[in-house]
């Protein structure tokens, strides 16, 4: 057992846990903030994609008590039924998922996507690594790629982050 | 998973000294292939020193003009530094053409150096594996072996590295900055860190027990044109068939590393003398002594047309 404190959703929290207790089964299990999925359990499909520190990242994949100090951000903390988050409102008016299972991830990924083009960081599919990213269907697609859907929503899901990529611009 | 203790490292050479004396201890940083394999229980440690802590996140320049990458660089980072992207781009589009958008947040430089191979009997653990379980055999051998090495492999290992960083850092000659559990440091060059399999898979790299990682070390820019050629099975996030990391300058000499085709990025120095003779004659020195399953042997003409695009690129 380990004892380790982070802030999740704007509040902080403490835990005394077994260390083998990935940052997802302490969301889930122990703090009961199961917008977050479990899928494949092994970072190969996104639905655990949580924001901590401002980046996206595979909730399965990490350990709990690495986490101290840190602010996550789920699901939950990006809006709820009755104040949505832009990227959530887009999600549902493009239709952006079928059975909604990857959709925490979906949404996760996407807010912290913008961000990633925003900063300048590039990507797989940039043409020009020293030129400032831009938010085509192109980039999305492949920005997006750790987050798998097996429903195959992927066309809706890519409108949806170019809605909320245009609101910005 | 295996139950493990836990400890955050205080400095490197203090965890350096707590994994040579503590027994069946790992470093963790950002867990994204540790993990992983804990939870499959083919990596079954009983202590982690976590590394996260240590201040080895900086890019920093070094005073004969090269780059200082730090263990702990996440991989975004390193390949968003516009250092980077500048004078190395081979390494900048090596970093993106791996993994997604979440693991390269957490993947950190020295993590993805040491990740271990996809090789799925190696991941199987009902299957006899040298490399998970030393003297057990090799199921890739005869098996399913379409993404298996091509050069270099042994009658104990025929499986492939899988990092797209490491090549190239290969190309770019690279030097691995670590230190001892006795607190002293060494400067080990890239093409000496990974191991071929031979008779003993299970060893990966030249580190010793206890030995951390604390840098990558780049000389100073090579100037040319960068390219890093990845072909895989799907557009995105998924391992490389084979790889071409090449640094080409105007008068047509160069630099190629080619990633899985073996148990390390290859690279033949010799080989690229050829480079005037094109993709075909580069590709005849890099892979003379490749031996081949039929399930695997499209790998050969799938490096040398891959080098050929390549080429053509650099010629614009």
């Amino acid at each position: 057992m380990s004892k380790v404190s982070f802030n999740v959703n704007g509040t902080v929290r403490e835990l005394d846990i077994d260390t083998r207790t990935t940052l997802l089964d302490a969301l889930r299990e122990h703090l009961n903030f199961t917008g977050t999925k479990k899928g494949c359990d092994h970072g190969q499909c996104g639905a655990c994609t949580v924001i901590v520190d401002g980046r996206r990242i595979n909730s399965c994949l990490s350990l709990a008590v690495m986490h101290q100090g840190d602010s996550i951000i789920t699901i939950e903390g990006l809006g709820t039924p009755q104040n949505m988050h832009p990227m959530q409102a887009a999600f549902v008016k493009h239709d952006g998922y079928q059975c909604g299972y990857c959709t925490p991830g979906q949404i996760c990924s996407a807010v912290a996507v913008l961000d990633e083009i925003k900063a300048g960081i590039p990507s797989h599919a940039s043409d020009d690594l020293t030129a400032l990213p831009q938010a085509t269907a192109t980039e999305l697609r492949e920005r997006m790629s750790g987050n798998i859907c097996r429903c195959g929503a992927y066309s809706n899901i890519v409108d949806a982050i170019t809605e909320v990529a245009g609101r910005r611009a | 998973m295996k139950s493990f203790t836990y400890e955050r490292a205080r400095s490197p050479a203090e965890a350096a000294a707590v994994a040579a004396r503590v027994p069946s201890t790992k470093f963790i940083a950002g867990g994204t292939n540790l993990l992983d394999l804990m939870k499959l229980q083919i990596e079954t440690p009983a202590h982690l020193v976590d590394v996260n802590g240590l201040a080895l996140d900086k890019i920093e320049s070094t005073t004969d003009g090269g780059l200082r990458l730090g263990a702990l660089v996440r991989n975004t980072d390193l390949a968003a530094d516009a250092r980077v992207r500048r004078d190395y781009g081979v390494l900048s589009r090596a970093l993106l053409a791996g993994a997604s958008g979440q693991l390269r947040n957490k993947a950190t430089t020295a993590g993805n150096l040491l990740q271990r191979t996809r090789c799925p009997y190696f991941y199987d653990t009902n299957q006899p594996c040298n490399k998970r379980q030393p003297g057990s055999g090799c199921a890739a051998i005869g098996g399913f072996s379409r993404q298996h090495a091509v050069i270099g492999a042994s009658e104990a290992c025929i499986a492939t590295h899988p990092s797209d960083m490491a090549v190239a850092m290969r190309a770019l000659d690279a030097s691995v900055e670590t230190v001892r559990p006795d607190g002293s440091a060494r400067s080990i060059p890239i093409a000496d860190f990974h191991r071929l399999p031979g008779d003993t898979p299970q060893i990966e790299t030249t580190l010793a027990q206890g030995e951390l990682i604390t840098a990558v070390t780049l000389p100073r820019p090579l100037g040319g044109t960068h390219i890093y050629r990845k072909v895989r099975d799907r557009a995105s996030y998924a391992f490389a068939l084979i790889s071409v990391a090449a640094v080409v300058q105007r008068d047509g000499s160069g630099r190629v590393a080619l990633g899985g085709v073996a148990h390390k990025p290859w690279r033949l120095e010799a080989a690229e003398a050829e480079l005037p003779r094109g993709a075909k004659a580069v590709t005849a020195a890099l892979l003379a002594d490749a031996r081949t399953t039929p399930e695997n042997a499209f790998k050969l003409p799938l490096v040398e047309r891959t080098l050929g695009g390549v080429l053509a690129q650099t010629k614009g």
